[in-house]
């Protein structure tokens, strides 16, 4: 126990050594997250009317980046099912940074739940009464709580093995948790997605396709995600990252991504070739309604970059370089993070249930409080990464000493 | 002559011995120092918008300690009335008549909409506004009316802003819309706390001390009816009807949903409700389902009665009906619907 804590403090002290780019990347992350922390001071004051929220389009920008972030989790199972379940090697040296992601991940998840609620003091109100199992975010607090735990326990067992040189028990407490990871990476989106497709009242979430096309989405971006983490991981730090495992991620990419833009096809077709007339959400996002029309260049952006990705994804990677592919995955990232967003949360209150068109637009302060989450999410995840890193390798295990205490012993 | 320079940046320990700590120089130390004192100033900055933090809007120990409403004894219920009673007081300098109606025996709330008589005057969205102690800024009305081209019943036809000197207007008609009181609710399905819930008369309410404000009710109810304090409700407190009860109209905070429950503090007392009280038309007709003999049984019973959006299946307890064909008007311009199908004009 003691040593678990020396551990931890030591984990601490690590975290705020580094060269002038890690300093300036981490005070850069800090100084966003602080104003994003300043913005929801404010919010807590004056209330959610410094969002762009109203009782016509009650969710907007926290809930869409909740959704799009739930489906980032999913990067961590796509690394564990190929290394795990098909034992590929190349992946086994990375699946570790997966799991971190997904951690970070649900943290920002849980931040963007927690301040999109107009009481939060009242959490706890979760532990007195719980509306189990018929509300569905009770279900999602059940399930992105515990697939925290369980990549929690998953990392934090390996990098303590590590850093013990103990070898970790695999059978015992390593791999039934990293299979049930899988099941339960499945359950979160479709759980997530459940909470919309179950609201009779909104036709553009009420659809079977829904769940199916969010997990498909959520299997792109987040191998994309991770393909960029992976490169700047192998290049800022001293792990090795096999280019094999970003070509096996690239087959994952494709194969979600064709998938999805195949269920946006069919999803689009019997909207518009039925032509009803209840169907004006659909209408509004691709079309506008007469003068409303804020969404539609966003969306089209999306359905753009989106394509593009995936031609470029398709096409041969004839050189060793991976600028195609790294230019497939940051337009996949941002084109879903449009269409599973914004493009999926705002059109669902556009009309309201009668009939009324109020359009939505984040405010500054929104938009602040939503950038210092990502800002806060990078952060843990660079100091989740910064600390893994040597700690595997060896550099930093329960004999060794700290990089701050070598520089002490050198100048003492 | 020279001297060494102290503290100079080669990092020596100082002459005087105080900062310098084995393995710390005074520089690496003030440097720490720094970076701690403002790392911490920079929090302190940052989070230095809640002093404008209300004192009277912090929640106090006991309202952050009270129970659910469903696992309050009579004893706690009378504590936490006498909080609000004293919260009340002191933020209108009125004394409240507040009180915690239960649900009366063999009743079942309905109401019916003669969408013949009503003529669109909106004097119902304003009575409940001032009935139940809304915030009249920003303004939050439980009723909203749609002024609907004759020949659809197509919500999404009407128009929520109309704005005309005089009502009616010969080409269209009047639709009130208000919380439909369902028998299969699907917002108090998704409430992830259960503070709202369907009581014994039908009514479907809120508990304002539990609600988290997460507004997922709000984009579970199909007809919109559900209203949240985006920000601190402002109420004159001259404006504020005294007469109020737990679950009904007593003064909610931010961060909270509300929405109407057929003025409970009223209908559980035998009085009719506020809206229903205001419309000169008599437009409107409430009462308990459970009678045979009551008004609301007979409309159900003898007229063209339908409920909106039936296809949902939330079974709303809020009945419209017209209760005789529309006189036939020479003058009237079909609607477009009606023309498309070759109704001469």
């Amino acid at each position: 126990m003691r040593e678990y804590l020396r551990f931890l403090v030591r984990c601490f002290r690590l975290s705020f050594v580094g060269d002038w780019r890690y300093y300036t990347w981490m005070l850069v992350l800090t100084c966003i997250a602080l104003l994003g922390l300043n913005a929801y001071c404010k919010q807590l004051v004056s209330g959610l009317a410094t969002t762009g929220m109203t009782d016509q389009v009650s969710w907007g920008l926290y809930i869409a980046n909740f959704t799009y972030l739930v489906g980032m989790a999913a990067a961590a199972v796509m690394l564990v099912i190929p290394a795990y379940v098909y034992r590929n090697e190349d992946l086994h040296e990375v699946v570790i940074f997966g799991e971190l992601l997904a951690v970070a991940v649900i943290i920002m998840c849980l931040l963007f739940v927690t301040v999109d609620l107009g009481s939060p003091e009242r959490f706890i109100h979760l532990f007195l009464r719980f509306n189990f199992p018929l509300s569905m975010l009770t279900w999602d607090v059940i399930v992105l709580n515990g697939y925290l735990l369980i990549n929690l326990h998953i990392t934090g067992y390996l990098i303590y093995s590590a850093y013990r040189k103990r070898e970790p028990n695999k059978r015992l407490f390593l791999v039934p948790f990293v299979l049930v990871a899988i099941v339960w990476a499945i359950s979160i989106h479709t759980v997530t997605a459940f909470l919309y497709s179950g609201l009779g009242g909104r036709p553009f979430w009420n659809h079977a396709i829904i769940a199916p096309r969010f997990i498909a989405s959520a299997f792109a971006a987040g191998p994309a995600f991770i393909v960029l983490t992976l490169q700047v991981i192998g290049r800022f730090t001293t792990h090795h990252v096999p280019v094999n495992a970003l070509r096996l991620l690239r087959q994952v990419i494709i194969v979600a991504m064709t998938i999805n833009v195949f269920l946006l096809i069919s999803e689009m077709f019997t909207e518009f070739y039925t032509g009803a007339d209840h169907l004006l959400s659909t209408h509004y996002l691709y079309f506008g309604l007469g003068e409303h029309r804020a969404l539609v260049p966003w969306i089209w952006s999306a359905v753009g970059i989106n394509t593009t990705a995936l031609v470029l994804l398709y096409l041969p990677q004839r050189n060793r370089g991976l600028w195609l592919l790294n230019t497939a995955c940051v337009m996949l990232i941002v084109g879903i993070w449009i269409e599973k967003g914004m493009g999926l949360i705002v059109p669902a209150f556009i009309p309201t249930p009668l009939g009324e068109v109020v359009e939505y637009l984040p405010t500054l302060n929104e938009v602040l409080v939503g950038l210092g989450i990502w800002a806060f999410g990078l952060l843990l995840y660079t100091i989740m990464v910064r600390i893994t890193v040597p700690v595997l390798k060896g550099d930093l295990t329960v004999d060794t000493l700290h990089p701050t205490e070598v520089a002490r012993m050198a100048t003492a | 002559m020279q001297l060494p320079v102290i503290g100079n940046r080669d990092g020596c320990a100082s002459p005087y011995g105080g900062a310098s700590r084995p393995g710390m120089t005074r520089r690496s130390f003030l440097r720490r120092g720094a970076a701690v004192t403002g790392g911490l100033a920079a929090l302190a900055a940052a989070m230095s918008p809640l002093r404008d933090l209300d004192g009277d809007d912090l929640p106090s120990f006991q309202k952050l300690l009270q129970k659910h409403y469903k696992e309050m004894s009579p004893e706690e219920m009378e504590a936490a009335l006498d909080r609000i009673r004293k919260e009340v007081e002191k933020r209108y300098q009125v004394r409240p008549d507040i009180r915690d109606f239960k649900p009366m025996d063999g009743v079942e709330f309905v109401y019916a909409l003669n969408l013949t008589r009503c003529i669109g005057c909106r004097r119902c969205v304003y009575a409940c506004v001032e009935e139940n102690n809304q915030s009249r800024d920003p303004e939050i009305q439980y009723i909203r009316v749609l002024e609907m081209p004759r020949g659809s019943i197509d919500i999404e036809d009407g128009d929520h802003h109309y704005e005309r000197s005089t009502v009616p207007d010969e080409h269209h008609y009047y639709m009130p819309v208000q919380c439909h009181q369902c028998a299969n609710p699907p917002c108090v399905k998704v409430c992830p706390v259960e503070a709202t819930w369907q009581e014994a008369d039908g009514i479907t309410v809120i508990d304002y001390d539990w609600c988290i404000g997460c507004r997922y009710c709000e984009a579970a109810c199909p007809y919109w009816a559900r209203r949240f304090n985006f920000t601190k409700p402002k109420l004159p407190k001259d404006d504020l009807n005294p007469t109020m009860a737990y679950l009904s109209n007593r003064p909610r905070e931010k961060g909270v949903v509300e929405k109407c429950h057929f003025c409970l503090h009223r209908t559980r007392q035998g009085k009719l409700p506020a809206c229903l009280e205001v419309c000169p038309t008599g437009a409107r007709k409430f009462g308990n389902v459970l009678d045979p003999k009551s008004e609301v049984a007979e409309i159900l019973r003898t007229k063209r009665v339908f409920v909106l959006k039936a296809e949902v299946g939330t079974l709303p307890r809020f009945f419209y009906y017209f209760d005789e064909r529309d006189p036939i008007d020479e003058h009237v311009v079909p609607s477009q619907a009606a023309q498309a199908v070759g109704v001469a004009s």
